[in-house]
């Protein structure tokens, strides 16, 4: 690995008079010619690597997204279809809409219920209240799992016949009903309520991860700014929310982004679940049906990602216009 | 690395270099993971027969059979579960027993499989795969991704039946698929339900109903059903729509000759969901493992599926007491043919095939009745494909199987084996079949119409 950094290196000085030259100048710059290279190979490598890896291929897709193409042969099997992609996308294709629709719900139940639940989780230990460590490790159990995992733990919990939901409500009700097919409540197969015993088993991992993430913000809280604002007769609910609140609006605004990113790049549990059909539609598992598989329709699917990543850039420039902002001062 | 700095600068230099290293590192890592998708890895690619196709010398020297092809292939396998993976195993021991060509198995998981061969056949693909007969073959080889493989039918052609070489042969007349073994879709239940509670097997749909009006009195769901997975209502849909409307029909159907607007089809759906209230009323959150549960357990009467379904018996005696019967008879012309859907699973040659002798040896070989009887020895949920297959080993099961599938006059192979695939998977009929099962009552015509227009959407088919 070092072994590529040290070719550049490999000249200290080639020429003494034109070095010598340019010493004047030199001087007023902190960095040698080799931290410059060293940066620029920093800088460089990562660039490179980003630009071949994530904005070419978005690129392609872009490109794609115009085309139809069953991914087999060479490109000159690419037939151009101008914006036939779209058009078909917003009309014809059934699980389209719906898609979008279960994405914003989807954000809007990270937003409103898990993100503030995992910030209150963190508020709450942070009181020092007994067995907090506890209490921490339980909560953040679930986020060491990959949504994946979470989702079969979850099937082992809602499966209608097997589960563990029905077969307890069956045994403290004894009513066998809770069990019977047909009679059952098949959490995880009826559409409208499939998504939410989704969101609920998704949630019960965002949770934990927000909770970690505040709760490092609140220790860095400088204490003093608690005890001013108890002197000022501040009750603990106007000491959070005027005075601990705003001084965590850099670690608000990571928690932000990260909620978002995490409603929009939901994919593994829903496609562990059942694959994303029947009432389960996301955009991300819509992309993976149609570029997976034998014939796959790799136009169509481009279509697809184009409008996530048109989605996904509204909070990544919010993201990034925070951060430019906040860096001068 | 010789230079003199200060304590100070080296350290923030290594700092530096390690940064640029890590970095680098992850770029690596993040293309790694970005090609692991795609291509199967071929471990046996540097041992891939000297790369001499049939200069090879063979390595065996000591085998007795003709085929002096050379010395090893590779084989891409999806048999990822256990028992079918020592099966398989058996069987390319068996091929090295005869012929002396070593075979290197590269198994991937099933599901896995299905979903990157396209990519893993363009790449570096194995010498051999498995794979099903049908559309979905004979869209690789209208792809020119497969070899084609008629000089071997000339040689194995007279141990198959008709019906087996016309699943076998791409668009173009030739063939391209050996079989190796099919299942049909029948209904399967337990002969000791029936005995106790005095059922008999019907033949008609009236008689159908009659029993499923009894099983529901019994407190029995009639038919167990999961369509969690997607594909099993397709079963259904095909059983239907041939006993109503013939093969003939299924099969210009499924290759877009025939509408889906069709009043045949409507018809269809409209018997489905006539006989709805028999199946169990929840399918979409159930799998197939789990609906065959239903039908092991004595939850449910009878159930709907592949021969496959006895997986699910994993005890023995729970085993011999399941029977199975055809699907009732409809009342329509097209009952005389009893067309089944029978899937047939085999194997085909990779175009890039390194080893295209030794590949086709190995085709022969799998087109015995000796090599399927090798698999079938622990596969009782099948019946092989080849006419001299012993079958005085055959189980009950797989008696009535082979009887079942000789009886039909048509066979079918499965909605999403005889349709282009962009139609069939989760992005077309799986979900148009689970939209059905959750509305039954729908307007039909509506539904159609999405059906069809869905279908037009697709880019003309290679």
């Amino acid at each position: 690995m070092t072994a590529s950094a040290v070719p550049p290196y490999a000249p200290p000085i080639d020429g003494g008079a034109s070095a010598s030259s340019r010493r004047p100048r030199r001087r007023f710059s902190v960095l040698t010619q080799r931290d410059k290279l060293t940066i620029g190979l920093m800088v460089g490598i990562p660039a490179f690597v980003h630009i071949f890896l994530i904005w070419l291929p978005a690129l392609g897709s872009v490109i794609l997204s115009f085309t139809s193409w069953n991914g087999i042969g060479g490109l000159d099997k690419i037939r151009w279809i101008g914006l036939k992609n779209y058009e078909n996308l917003a009309t014809v294709y059934q699980p389209f809409w719906p898609a979008v629709q279960h994405n914003l719900l989807w954000l809007a139940v990270f937003l409103f219920i898990a993100t503030p639940l995992g910030m209150l989780m963190a508020v709450l230990l942070d009181q020092n209240i007994r067995g907090t460590r506890i209490y921490q490790s339980v909560l953040y159990t679930p986020v060491v799992l990959s949504l994946a995992v979470v989702g079969f733990i979850w099937e082992l919990m809602y499966s209608p016949g097997q589960g563990f939901i029905n077969n307890f409500l069956a045994t403290v009700t004894n009513d066998p009903r809770w069990i019977t097919p047909g009679t059952a409540i098949d959490w995880t197969g009826t559409k409208g309520l499939n998504l939410f015993a989704v969101l609920v088993a998704a949630s019960w991992r965002h949770v934990g991860y927000i909770m970690v993430l505040y709760l490092a913000g609140l220790k860095s809280v400088d204490n003093t700014l608690r005890e001013a604002a108890a002197i000022d007769g501040a009750n603990s609910r106007q000491t959070f929310f005027r005075v601990v609140f705003p001084v965590l609006a850099p670690i608000n605004v990571v928690v932000l982004v990260v909620t978002i990113i995490e409603s929009l790049r939901a994919f593994d549990i829903v496609y562990v679940t059942n694959k994303g059909l029947n009432g389960l539609e996301l955009l991300s598992v819509l992309i993976v049906t149609n570029l997976l598989g034998e014939a796959s329709l790799v136009g169509f699917g481009s279509a697809i990602a184009v409008v996530l990543l048109l989605i996904s850039i509204g909070p990544i420039l919010f993201y990034l216009y925070r951060t430019m902002r906040t860096q001068p001062t | 690395m010789a230079e003199h700095d200060s304590l100070r600068s080296v350290t923030r230099r290594q700092v530096l270099k390690g940064g640029a290293a890590l970095a680098a590192l992850g770029g690596v890592s993040a293309f790694l993971a970005a090609c692991g998708g795609g291509a199967t890895p071929t471990p046996a690619a540097s041992s891939g027969g000297g790369g001499g196709a049939s200069a090879a010398p063979s390595t065996g020297g000591g085998a007795s059979n003709p085929p002096a092809a050379g010395g090893s292939i590779t084989f891409g396998s999806n048999y990822s579960d256990d028992v079918p993976k020592k099966a398989m195993q058996a069987v390319v021991d068996g091929f090295k027993a005869k012929t002396g060509i070593d075979t290197t198995v590269n198994t991937v998981e099933h599901g896995k499989f299905q979903d990157t061969i396209n990519a893993y056949l363009q790449a570096t693909p194995d010498d051999t795969f498995t794979w099903f007969a049908g559309y979905r073959m004979r869209f690789f080889a209208a792809q020119g991704l497969a070899t084609d493989i008629s000089d071997v039918w000339a040689k194995v052609g007279g141990n198959y039946s008709d019906a087996f070489k016309t699943a076998s042969t791409g668009d173009d007349g030739k063939q391209y698929f050996i079989p190796f073994y099919n299942y049909p879709w029948v209904v399967i239940y337990r002969k000791s339900v029936f005995t106790e509670k005095n059922y008999t097997v019907p033949k008609t749909i009236d008689e159908f109903k009659t029993l499923g009006d009894q099983m529901k009195k019994d407190g029995l769901i009639p038919l167990a059903f999961g369509d969690k997975d997607g594909w099993p209502a397709m079963g259904t849909f095909d059983i239907l729509n041939m006993r109503m409307n013939g093969y003939d029909f299924h099969v210009s159907l499924m290759a877009g000759k025939d509408k889906w607007t069709d009043p045949k089809t409507k018809a269809v759906f409209q018997k489905w969901a006539e006989l709805l209230p028999y199946f169990d009323p929840q399918p979409l959150g159930k799998t197939w493992q789990e609906a065959a549960q239903d039908m092991i357990g004595k939850k449910a009467g009878m159930y709907f599926l592949g021969t496959f379904a006895g997986e699910q018996a994993t005890d023995p005696a729970v085993h011999d007491d399941l029977d199975f019967f055809p699907f009732p008879t409809l009342g329509t012309q097209y009952d005389a043919e009893a067309a089944i859907d029978a899937p047939i699973d085999g194997f085909m040659v990779s175009a890039k095939a390194k080893n295209v002798d030794g590949a086709k040896a190995f085709m022969e070989y799998l087109a015995t009745g000796e090599a399927q009887g090798i698999f079938l020895a622990s596969s009782p949920n099948n019946v092989a494909a080849a006419k001299d297959a012993d079958t005085s080993k055959y189980s009950p099961f797989q008696k009535k199987m082979a009887e079942i599938i000789g009886g039909a006059q048509k066979i079918a192979q499965f909605l999403d084996r005889d349709t282009r695939p962009d139609f069939a998977g989760a992005n077309g009929m799986q979900g148009f079949l689970q939209d059905f099962l959750g509305n039954p009552t729908q307007d039909l015509d509506a539904f159609l119409g999405k059906i069809q227009s869905f279908y037009d959407t697709l880019p003309p088919a290679s």
